[in-house]
């Protein structure tokens, strides 16, 4: 169906799913209780849930099929969220030109710099990707101040000229990013009990265009197009001699994973339109690598793992505080509970990176093919497990 | 004419004189052996064939069509199809995958940018790989990563791969290189049956003296960067000049 193999169409599905529950199952506490700290079921981290999860999907087709690591993927995410900005201050409110616009503009982007870039290839290629960024970076911060904004970053204003729309709303505020009429920061709460789950429009739009993109990335996979780049990071000079130019491919992959970093950074302006040049800095295109090398790079579902991941981190473990510590281990002697709480601090609140760091450790020492793989070994133990019980199960019978 | 003409090829790397004077005229349907000791230029020879390198002076002509200033690539959809000395294939991917990339490169060109049509659906292509992995007799293992594989099974996979692109000429590379006697002795089988059934002009590199007189139609000596004889094999064996080249002069008098 739509094109997958049954696998495949599955593996859509169950993404679907998980899109649409969402709300749900990242709200499994209630919200008065003392782990509702770790829901993850409110509208700004399910939006980054998703838009971070289109940015990991676009650069696994880059780096886990082809093998080429671009440290400078960041660039087009920042990119993409100006051009949707600017469009929002000069066209309209809707996010649709925007999105197309931050794709389009990423991806002549991408076609520069991954023409000059993959002139060379392995360690050479990543420092020139990074090059590339860091430029882009220290352009967009001081240089372009003009078209960026500088060091403020670039926002909405009252006086935007907004040829399809108003400058300001009858209120006298800036109006609100939409989707033909939907705005898109509009929240519908649904309580249940001591449960509160928040349906938010801009989560949903965030969420339709992830599966739009984990659907596309499927095909590639499953393409002709897919197996050259598996071919390109297999071997070149094989393919060179097989009669193929492996620069037009490896180019090709770098401008659809600088689109699906521009979508992404669209997106990111269509949520809160603003945009700001530490978008595009090294440690924002090492976060990406580190996603997708943590869900499982070259595999379908393990950048979305991976992305999801860190921005459970990022956004859960860093809200952890000294209080809600004290809170935790108030139950335990003083002086124990302090030594405790002196331990694990270092782990959260602002030193959740120390964790961070930890896991993606033990993740490439044991699991090299990331949380993918992690979920194969135990699928495996299970299936090892139901054949072991049947073996014993049809021994009597013999 | 033959299908290709080497004319006054000559390369010089730094204070080396690799290639002088080399004339060569490899004609369509034979198998041509190139013979020499250590160092006497076949590999430079082959590499300018292919467009990895440049000679410095003469020309290669390839049914009529210059080869030189070409990339590889360009060189191979013109027909001409490389088996190196250690096996090249795409060691990540499946037996079956390995022989859909040739398929895709004869039928599709240098690149195509079909990146939403799906492979698994693509009966030609699959059956295309499918019948050539039949014909190289390696079909039970279509599924297999091709890095696990025997040395003879990669020897034979990329013999495969280079003839599902139909090529005019296949070049060989020390095709049994480091074989045991049995993979060599099927590898030469599975020549010969190649160059029985099909159109073909097939040039040889080669150490293996079994090897090169049970195939090669005609020799090519080349020592020192240039050839010494050529002739068919039966003349080639007791030729004097030849036991020189490889025995050293003494020997020969002696």
């Amino acid at each position: 169906m739509l094109g997958l193999g049954k696998k495949d169409f599955i593996l859509l599905g169950i993404v679907a799913a998980l899109v649409l529950l969402a709300p749900f199952i990242l709200n499994p506490f209630p919200a008065d209780s003392a782990l509702a700290q770790f829901n993850a079921g409110y509208p700004d981290l399910m939006q980054r849930f998703m838009i971070f999860g289109i940015f990991a999907v676009g650069f696994n087709i880059l780096f886990g099929l082809t093998g080429y690591l671009s440290f400078g993927h960041a660039a087009f995410l920042g990119v993409g969220s100006y051009s949707a900005v600017w469009m929002f201050k000069l066209l309209s409110m809707n996010v649709i030109p925007a999105i197309i616009l931050s794709v389009v503009v990423a991806g002549l982007f991408a076609l520069l710099i991954g023409f000059i870039s993959l002139r060379r290839s392995g360690i050479y290629f990543s420092i020139l990707t990074l090059a590339f960024a860091q430029m882009s970076f220290n352009l967009a911060y001081s240089v372009l101040t003009p078209l960026t904004n500088g060091e403020t970053g670039l926002q909405l204003t009252l006086e935007d000229p907004r040829i399809l729309g108003v400058s300001q709303t009858a209120a006298g505020g800036i109006p609100v990013t939409n989707l033909f009429g939907m705005e898109m920061r509009e929240t519908t709460t649904l309580t249940l009990g001591g449960w509160a789950f928040q349906f938010n429009n801009g989560y949903y739009l965030c969420g339709a265009l992830l599966l739009l993109a984990f659907y596309i990335s499927i095909r590639i996979f499953r393409s002709p197009f897919g197996l050259m780049l598996r071919a390109v990071k297999s071997n070149q000079t094989r393919l060179n001699y097989t009669g193929l130019n492996t620069k037009p491919y490896t180019l090709a992959a770098f401008v659809i994973s600088g689109m699906y970093a521009g979508l992404a950074g669209g997106l990111l302006a269509s949520m809160d339109p603003l945009a700001g040049a530490e978008r595009m800095q090294w440690t924002a295109s090492g976060e990406v690598v580190l996603m997708t090398i943590l869900g499982g790079a070259g595999t379908l579902i393990g950048p979305v793992l991976g992305a999801g991941f860190i921005k459970y981190f990022e956004n859960i473990f860093s809200k952890i505080n000294d209080n809600v510590l004290h809170s935790w281990f108030h139950i335990l002697p003083d002086s124990i509970e302090n030594a405790v709480i002196w331990v694990v601090e270092h782990f959260v609140g602002s030193g959740w990176h120390l964790t961070l760091g930890l896991l993606f450790m033990l993740v490439v020492t044991f699991l090299p093919g990331g949380l993918v793989q992690g979920g194969q070994k135990i699928g495996r133990l299970f299936r090892r497990r139901d054949a072991a019980a049947k073996a014993t199960q049809s021994t009597p019978a013999e | 004419m033959g299908i290709l003409e080497v004319k006054n090829v000559g390369k010089r790397f730094g204070g080396l004189q690799a290639l002088s004077n080399v004339n060569l005229s490899i004609a369509e349907n034979t198998v041509h052996a190139l013979i020499g000791p250590n160092g006497a230029g076949k590999s430079t020879l082959l590499n300018c064939l292919v467009g990895k390198l440049i000679p410095d002076t003469g020309s290669v002509m390839f049914d009529g069509q210059s080869v030189l200033g070409r990339t590889p690539y360009e060189i191979n959809q013109m027909g001409i199809s490389r088996v190196f000395q250690t096996p090249e294939i795409f060691g990540d991917l499946t037996v079956m995958e390995n022989m859909m990339i040739p398929c895709l490169a004869k039928r599709d060109g240098v690149f195509k940018l079909n990146a939403l049509r799906t492979l698994g659906r693509d009966a030609e292509i699959r059956d295309k790989a499918e019948q050539m992995l039949i014909d190289m007799n390696m079909i039970e293992k279509r599924e297999m990563h091709s890095a696990s594989m025997s040395r003879g099974d990669k020897r034979r996979l990329e013999i495969g791969m280079c003839l599902a692109q139909e090529p005019r000429l296949l070049l060989l590379d020390e095709p049994t290189a480091g074989m045991a006697r049995a993979d060599t002795n099927n590898t030469i089988d599975l020549l010969k049956q190649i160059k029985a059934e099909r159109d073909i002009t097939i040039a040889i590199i080669e150490h293996d003296m079994h090897v090169v007189f049970s195939l090669a139609e005609r020799i090519t000596v080349l020592a020192q960067g240039t050839p010494l004889v050529e002739d068919v094999p039966e003349k080639i064996k007791g030729h004097p000049k030849v036991r020189e080249a490889y025995l050293g002069e003494s020997a020969a008098a002696a």
